[in-house]
C-alpha cells in the first residue's frame, strides 16, 4: 500500500496582533454615570422630608411630622456634634461616642469570628461534633439578642462587657453558620488529592477546607457586622454613658429628633466605612489569589 | 536517563516503599457496595498482578468497574474482600506512594503551580527551600517551569493537567494512577500530553495505571492492556475479559497496520460485550 503526498496546500498568515491597546474614551464615561445615579434618590428623600416638616404632614401609622427636625436642623447639629461649634453640652462629643461604640463591636465581631470561624469548620467537616452541637445551636440562635439583654445586664452587669457580649452572641451565628456552609461545600476532589498527598486530616481542614470556605466565611463576616451595628444600640440604651446607643437615648430622653438622627446616621456611615475596612482587610489577607472571595 | 528528579531527596513518607516502580498486586478483590434491597456487586474475584514500571491501561465499557478498581489501588475505597499490595506491602488508605491524576486536575486554585507542586514534599517533611527545589524539577519535567508562578485559572486545561502530574510526581510514587487524565480535553492538547507522558514515563521509570476510554489512546501509551466487562446493564460483575501485551516499538505510530490490529481487536472485544 502506497502512501500519498499531502496536498498542495498555500499558508495565509496575517501580522496583527492578538492583544491591543485599548481605547481610553471608555472609563470617564463610568464614573459620571454611577455619580450621577447616585444622587436622585438620597436628594429626593431631603426635599420630601423638608417639605413634610414644614407642612406638617401626618405620615401613615400616626407618624406625625411636626416633631421632627428638618434636615438642615439635623445637618447643624450633626456637624455641632462633631465640631463642638453647638451651644449644649452634647456638643462636640460625636467622635467620643463613636470611639466607644466602634471599640465594642470591634471586640464583640472579633471575639465571635474566633470562636465561630474555628467552631463552624469542625462542625462542617467532622459529622459527631457537628450532631452534638446542632440541637444547641438551633434553640439558642431564634433568640433574638434583644432578649438576652436582660439577662446579660443581670449577670454580666453595667458597662462594656455586657454590650461586648451582646454584639458577640449578634456576630457568632452568622458567622458560624456561613462557615458551616462554606466547609460543607469544598469540591471532594481538593479533599481527595490532599488526602493523596498524604496530608493528615487536621492539616486538611486547614489548608484546604479554610480556603475553600472563604467566600462564604466572607459573606457571614460582612453580614456579622451589620448586625453588630445593629445590635450595639440595643446594647448601649441602659447604663452606658458613652456611645452612639447612649447619645440616641439621652437624646430621647431631652426630645431631640435632631441629636436622634444624627446619631443613626453616624452608625450608618460607621456601619459602612467598618464595612469597607472589613473589605479592605480581608483582601490583604487574600493576597490577590484566586477562589478565595 | 536519569532526570535531576531522581537525584533528589525523596520525602519522608508515612506509607510504604519509595523506590520509583514498584510492582502491584491485586489478589482475590470483591468491591460490594451495600444497597437497600440488594447490593452492588461491583467487583468479584478480581486478579491482578503489574509488573514494577509497566505501563498499564484499563479499557473498557462504562461502569464496568475500571474506576473503582482505580480509586481501590489508590486507597480511596476499601475492597470488601481481597488483598491489594504494592512491593509486597498492604494498601492502607490514600498516601503519596501512589500518586494520582484526576480527570478533573483537583488542583488548588489559591495556589500557584509551584505551590501546587511543593505542598506534598513539604508535607511529608522537606523544608520550604527543598520541596521547592523539588517541585522546580517536577515541573521542569512536564515542561512547565514558566508557569511556576501562575494560578490554575490562569493556565489551559492541558497546562492544569500537566501541573496535577508534576504534582504527583514530586513525591516520588511508587505508582502513578490515572483516571481518564485526558478525558476533559481536547484532540491536539490530548495527543501531545500522550507523547508527554511517554517521555515521562521512559524518564522516571514509575509503574503507571492508566484509564481511558480511548482504545486509540490505550495502545499508544502502554506496554499492556486490559480489557475489563461488566457493570450496571450487563448483569455481571465488573470483570477482567482479555489481557494484552502490546509488542509494538516505541516511538509508537497510530496510522500504522499493526497498531490499528491491535485497535480494532481491543475494540471488538468492548463493543463485543455491549452487544
Amino acid at each position: 500500500m502506497t502512501t500519498l503526498a499531502p496536498p498542495a496546500i498555500e499558508r495565509r498568515t496575517t501580522s496583527t496582533p492578538h492583544v491591543v491597546p485599548a481605547t481610553a474614551v471608555r472609563r470617564g464615561r463610568g464614573r459620571t454615570r454611577r455619580i450621577l445615579l447616585a444622587l436622585p434618590i438620597p436628594l429626593a428623600i431631603l426635599a420630601l422630608w423638608w417639605i413634610a416638616v414644614r407642612q406638617q404632614w401626618q405620615l401613615p401609622f400616626g407618624i406625625d411630622m411636626r416633631f421632627l427636625s428638618d434636615p438642615l436642623t439635623v445637618a447643624q447639629t450633626w456637624i455641632g456634634l462633631a465640631v463642638g461649634t453647638g451651644s449644649d453640652a452634647l456638643s462636640g462629643s460625636l467622635w467620643r461616642h463613636t470611639a466607644a461604640s466602634a471599640l465594642r463591636v470591634l471586640n464583640g465581631f472579633l471575639l465571635a469570628a474566633a470562636v465561630a470561624i474555628p467552631l463552624g469548620i469542625l462542625m462542617g467537616r467532622l459529622r459527631v461534633i457537628r450532631e452534638l452541637l446542632d440541637s444547641t445551636i438551633g434553640i439558642l440562635r431564634p433568640i433574638p439578642v434583644t432578649a438576652w439583654a436582660p439577662l446579660s445586664l443581670l449577670l454580666i452587669g453595667y458597662g462594656d462587657r455586657s454590650t461586648i457580649f451582646l454584639v458577640f452572641l449578634a456576630a457568632f451565628f452568622p458567622i458560624l453558620l456561613n462557615t458551616i456552609a462554606g466547609a460543607h461545600a469544598v469540591p471532594p476532589r481538593l479533599l481527595e488529592a490532599a488526602q493523596m498527598l498524604g496530608v493528615d486530616r487536621l492539616r486538611v481542614l486547614v489548608d484546604v477546607v479554610l480556603p475553600s470556605a472563604m467566600p462564604s466565611i466572607t459573606s457571614g463576616l460582612r453580614v456579622a457586622l451589620g448586625l453588630s451595628w445593629v445590635v450595639l444600640v440595643v446594647g448601649e440604651t441602659v447604663g452606658i454613658t458613652t456611645g452612639l446607643g447612649a447619645l440616641i437615648t439621652q437624646a430621647r430622653d431631652m426630645s431631640r429628633t435632631d441629636v436622634i438622627i444624627a446619631g443613626m446616621l453616624t452608625i450608618g456611615v460607621a456601619g459602612l466605612l467598618s464595612d469597607a475596612l472589613l473589605r479592605r482587610a480581608l483582601s490583604t489577607v487574600t493576597r490577590g489569589r484566586p477562589g478565595l472571595t | 536517563m536519569t532526570t535531576t528528579l531522581e537525584s533528589r531527596p525523596v520525602p519522608a513518607s508515612s506509607s510504604t516503599t519509595s523506590a520509583p516502580g514498584a510492582a502491584i498486586s491485586v489478589r482475590g478483590v470483591e468491591m460490594r457496595f451495600p444497597g437497600k434491597d440488594s447490593d452492588v456487586l461491583a467487583l468479584s474475584g478480581l486478579d491482578l498482578h503489574i509488573e514494577a514500571g509497566q505501563f498499564v491501561s484499563i479499557v473498557g465499557a462504562s461502569s464496568c468497574g475500571k474506576s473503582t478498581l482505580l480509586r481501590l489501588l489508590a486507597g480511596f475505597e476499601t475492597a470488601t474482600d481481597g488483598v491489594i499490595e504494592l512491593g509486597g506491602v498492604p494498601v492502607r488508605g490514600p498516601g503519596p506512594d501512589r500518586g494520582v491524576v484526576f480527570q478533573d486536575y483537583g488542583l488548588f486554585p489559591w495556589r500557584t503551580s509551584m505551590e501546587n507542586v511543593a505542598y506534598g514534599p513539604r508535607r511529608n517533611g522537606m523544608s520550604r527551600k527543598e520541596a521547592r527545589a523539588v517541585a522546580g524539577d517536577a515541573l521542569a519535567l512536564v515542561g512547565l517551569e514558566t508557569a511556576a508562578g501562575r494560578f490554575p485559572g490562569q493556565l489551559s486545561g492541558g497546562m492544569q493537567q500537566r501541573v496535577a502530574i508534576a504534582r504527583a510526581l514530586a513525591n516520588r510514587p511508587s505508582v502513578l494512577l490515572m483516571d481518564e487524565p485526558f478525558g476533559a480535553l481536547d484532540a491536539m492538547t490530548r495527543s501531545s500530553l500522550q507523547e508527554e507522558l511517554t517521555r515521562i514515563h521512559r524518564e522516571t521509570g514509575t509503574t503507571t495505571v492508566f484509564i481511558t476510554h480511548s482504545v486509540e489512546e490505550a495502545v499508544n501509551l502502554s506496554d499492556r492492556v486490559i480489557v475489563m466487562a461488566g457493570g450496571a446493564g450487563s448483569g455481571l460483575c465488573g470483570h477482567v475479559i482479555a489481557d494484552i501485551d502490546i509488542e509494538l516499538p516505541r516511538p509508537r505510530d497510530i496510522n500504522a497496520t499493526e497498531f490499528n490490529r491491535y485497535e480494532r481487536a481491543i475494540s471488538g472485544l468492548i463493543h463485543g460485550d455491549e452487544s
